[in-house]
């Protein structure tokens, strides 16, 4: 027996979905439920919120009491994974910034995400002004699709008839918090305008979801929910694909590359157990990549044979270019109208109750795409550093007894200025528009692997004057919001110097557009359907194919996409049969 | 499945019964033991390597008995007890900075190195450590490096250490359950929002009948 071995398993699935997040779970959810026989293969290990999440828990159940150590997002949090794995690095142009967050269990990122839930709009898909390219479809040709994932996902919000904001089937959205009533009325003042926020949480019931609870309002859904009342692809859409019997998940599953036979077609993908560090091949007549847009184009890129000698849908030369995130900035600061304010239970719902969606006019900025603004505040539950910044605000504001009080302090003055302070403070954070650019890319780094002989990716991304602009928009928006509603800024208003508060690339956690979809072979990887334009039996179905995503996160797009995707496969099947 | 099977499903309140106190004091006690003790339990959810992290730092020990004394007065003095609540090492401050400082390695030098220069500093000043040094004379001290905007320059180092150990110990103290309860924390249970408490939202000058007072 030799020491490296493939152990081959003889079933051929219908189809191979590696990944389980938004895309994958999606597709495997549909496919499985259709009748085929679909093998799953996600990298890190199951994970169930039912018993997994860390719901519920107090601060001090935590050592270091839910401080970003070994997870980035907090002890609490339900991401296994981060900026930086253990043995799986990646790399960057000298100059160049990209920060890449690979969540590495079943359900992926959605087991945390921010539950905010944004259609992209008509303006998105087919641009007006010509900036980015134009989709190959339009949202009215996506619109039943996310018709299909609000009312089997389900997401609150209000109907409100924004041209390039789309409406969905909503649930009653969460009333807004005390904070955010006078963030509301501030931004009004300032013209920009706040809305009731849209959220893949159950609010209410609904005789078309079933096997999930309803919303109990801890505002803890980046802990992932223990009664499903939230989504996460583990939950609502993996592990309810397993129960039809039709859909097997291996876990630990690294893949490694797409198989292709001499006619260019995938017949499979290998794959390394990262537990046991054995080798596995595995066959399937389709085999549908969910496993993020940078980890799909490394994929692809990954997989060449004599058909495929670029790699598998790089015969355009595009796989991993038009890498783009959102842009974010931020600014921090505290309504004095807050101090001493009177306690009660205001956790929520763990999405946005309130947003402000894009409101400019492009004819008169210097900027050609926009931003929605997300806040934040209110009573939370203690978590580590949560008091840090009272101390270096208590001498902004007269003390109790209404004399001027000296920044800093200790004892039983600083005590009880901890407790003043606490649920005054209010943020805002900009999630803007970047614009998808060839120049922007991932690549295969020519001389680097990871633990288990991957190459792995290199990164090439710098932001331009259409986001540093943009960025500089957002600081003045929020400085008069801040100013309309009384509160103080305690944030340093970043400058020039810092790009306006931008932060670096990928840190938003949006990133897309890798494996861009296009009716021309030359200038896209895949077709309209995600479907690659050199192998027909390879689609992608996170946000790789995304040729351009508005201010809209990423997630509801993937997921009406991904059906989309897994449907044209059933349609593809019945006219074969 | 509609709120309430929402909490059974928890294991919140038990089937055909309303006991919700009884199951969270279970929980309280058990994390409160666990914050103490280490975990020699493994929580679900945790991954292998972070729980075997955990153990291993709770099984080393950083600071000497000195430092540990020190960082326990200074605790206390940023927050000491009063009518409402214990004072910082009540609430188990020193050990939660112990583990601190062996989890983010980052801290071990300013810590270690800030209080050297506190002694150093008390002994040219009083002839004595800090923890030595008289109550009066210790206050005296903190006086100095305790507010940024006025300290003298040639305190800047100590400033940076007092405000290090501040934040440290304002986490230490309002994360335990003591400091939860005196900040008045309210939430992480399950419960029905209904907006913002109507004599809240008067006093705030906003209406309680519209969505966005």
């Amino acid at each position: 027996m030799s020491v490296f071995q493939i152990k081959e398993n003889p079933e051929v699935f219908d189809a191979i979905v590696v990944g389980s997040g938004a895309g994958g779970g999606m597709a495997g959810y549909i496919l499985a439920n259709a009748g085929l026989k679909v093998l799953m293969l996600e990298a890190g290990p199951f994970f169930d919120p039912k018993t997994d999440a860390m719901q519920l828990r107090w601060p001090w159940e935590s050592p270091r009491r839910g401080a970003g150590v070994t997870r980035p997002f907090g002890d609490f949090d339900a991401a296994y994974g981060g900026w930086q794995l253990d043995g799986e690095p990646y790399s960057k142009v000298a100059g160049t910034e990209f920060e890449w967050f690979r969540a590495r269990m079943l359900g992926g990122r959605t087991n945390h995400w921010g539950r905010i839930s944004l259609r992209m709009g008509p303006d998105d898909f087919k641009p007006k002004d010509g900036v980015t390219d134009a989709w190959p479809i339009s949202y009215e040709e996506v619109k039943p699709f996310y018709d299909r994932v609000d009312r089997m996902i389900g997401i609150y919000g209000t109907v409100e008839g924004i041209h390039n904001e789309p409406d969905g089937i909503f649930m009653k959205p969460p009333k807004p918090r005390l904070n955010e009533l006078y963030i509301t009325k501030g931004a009004r003042k300032a013209g920009v305008p706040v809305i009731p926020g849209r959220g893949a949480v159950l609010t209410e019931s609904s005789p078309e979801i079933k096997g999930r609870g309803t919303c109990f309002y801890c505002g803890q859904c980046g802990r992932s929910c223990k009664v499903y009342g939230d989504f996460s692809s583990s939950s609502c859409l993996v592990i309810p694909a397993m129960e039809t019997g039709n859909l097997k998940v291996i876990d630990n599953a690294m893949v490694r590359e797409v198989l292709t036979n001499d006619e260019g077609l995938a017949i499979g993908v290998s794959y390394v157990d990262t537990k046991d560090l054995q080798e596995y091949s595995v066959k399937g007549k389709k085999v549908i990549l969910g496993a993020s847009a940078c980890e799909s184009a490394r994929l692809l890129l990954n997989s060449k044979s004599k058909s495929h000698p670029g790699g598998i849908g790089n015969s355009s030369g595009l796989v991993g270019k038009y890498l783009h995130d959102s842009t974010g900035a931020s600014l921090g600061g505290f309504l004095p109208q807050l101090l001493d304010r009177k306690r009660y239970n205001e956790d929520g719902a763990g999405s946005v109750h309130i947003y402000s969606p894009w409101w400019g006019d492009h004819s008169k900025l210097n900027f050609p795409r926009g931003y929605h603004i997300e806040y934040g505040g209110g009573l939370h539950m203690p978590s580590y550093g949560f008091l840090n910044f009272v101390p270096n605000v208590n001498g902004m504001v007269p003390g109790r007894n209404g004399e001027k009080r000296e920044q800093g302090g200790y004892g039983a003055g600083l005590k009880d200025d901890y407790r003043r302070f606490y649920g005054a403070n209010v943020g805002m954070a900009g999630r803007g528009t970047a614009l998808a650019r060839k120049e922007n890319y991932c690549e295969i780094d020519p001389t680097k692997v990871d633990k288990f002989g991957i190459p792995v990716l290199r990164f090439n991304y710098k932001w331009a004057d259409e986001e540093i602009q943009q960025a500089k928009h957002m600081q003045d928006t929020f400085q008069s919001i801040m100013h309309e509603m009384g509160a103080i800024i305690t944030s340093n208003i970043p400058g020039a110097d810092t790009l306006y508060g931008l932060e670096a690339p990928g840190k938003i956690i949006h990133e897309g557009g890798t494996t861009r979809m296009g009716d021309d072979p030359k200038t896209s990887v895949l077709n309209k359907w995600g479907q690659a334009h050199d192998c027909k039996n390879v689609y992608v179905v996170d946000a790789g194919p995304f040729v351009q995503q508005g201010d809209k996160n990423l997630t509801w797009t993937i997921l009406a996409l991904s059906m989309r995707t897994a449907e044209y496969i059933l349609e593809e099947n019945k006219k074969l049969a | 499945m509609n709120r309430r099977d929402s909490l059974k499903a928890l294991g919140l309140i038990a089937a055909g019964s309303g006991v919700l106190a009884g199951a969270c004091k279970d929980d309280k006690n058990q994390g409160a033991k666990q914050a103490v003790e280490g975990s020699s339990e493994k929580l679900p959810g945790v991954q292998e390597f972070e729980y075997k992290r955990t153990e291993a730092l709770m099984a080393e020990k950083f600071f000497t008995e000195h430092e540990l004394a020190t960082i326990t007065v200074l605790s206390d003095i940023i927050i000491p007890k009063d009518d409402v609540s214990g004072s910082a090492s009540e609430a188990g401050v020193p050990a939660f900075i112990e583990f601190m400082a062996k989890d983010i390695q980052s801290y071990q030098t300013p810590l270690r190195g800030g209080m050297k220069w506190l002694d150093v500093h008390c002994q040219k000043a009083y002839g004595n450590a800090f923890i030595k040094c008289k109550k009066e004379e210790q206050i005296a001290v903190v006086d100095e490096i305790a507010y940024p905007q006025k300290a003298r320059p040639e305190m800047a180092q100590g400033v940076a250490f007092f405000s290090l150990m501040r934040d440290l110990t304002s986490t230490g103290f309002f994360t335990s359950e003591m400091g939860v309860k005196d900040i008045g924390y309210q939430g992480n249970k399950p419960g029905v929002w209904n907006g913002v408490p109507a004599d809240v939202l008067t006093s705030h000058g906003f209406d309680p009948n519209k969505f966005f007072g």
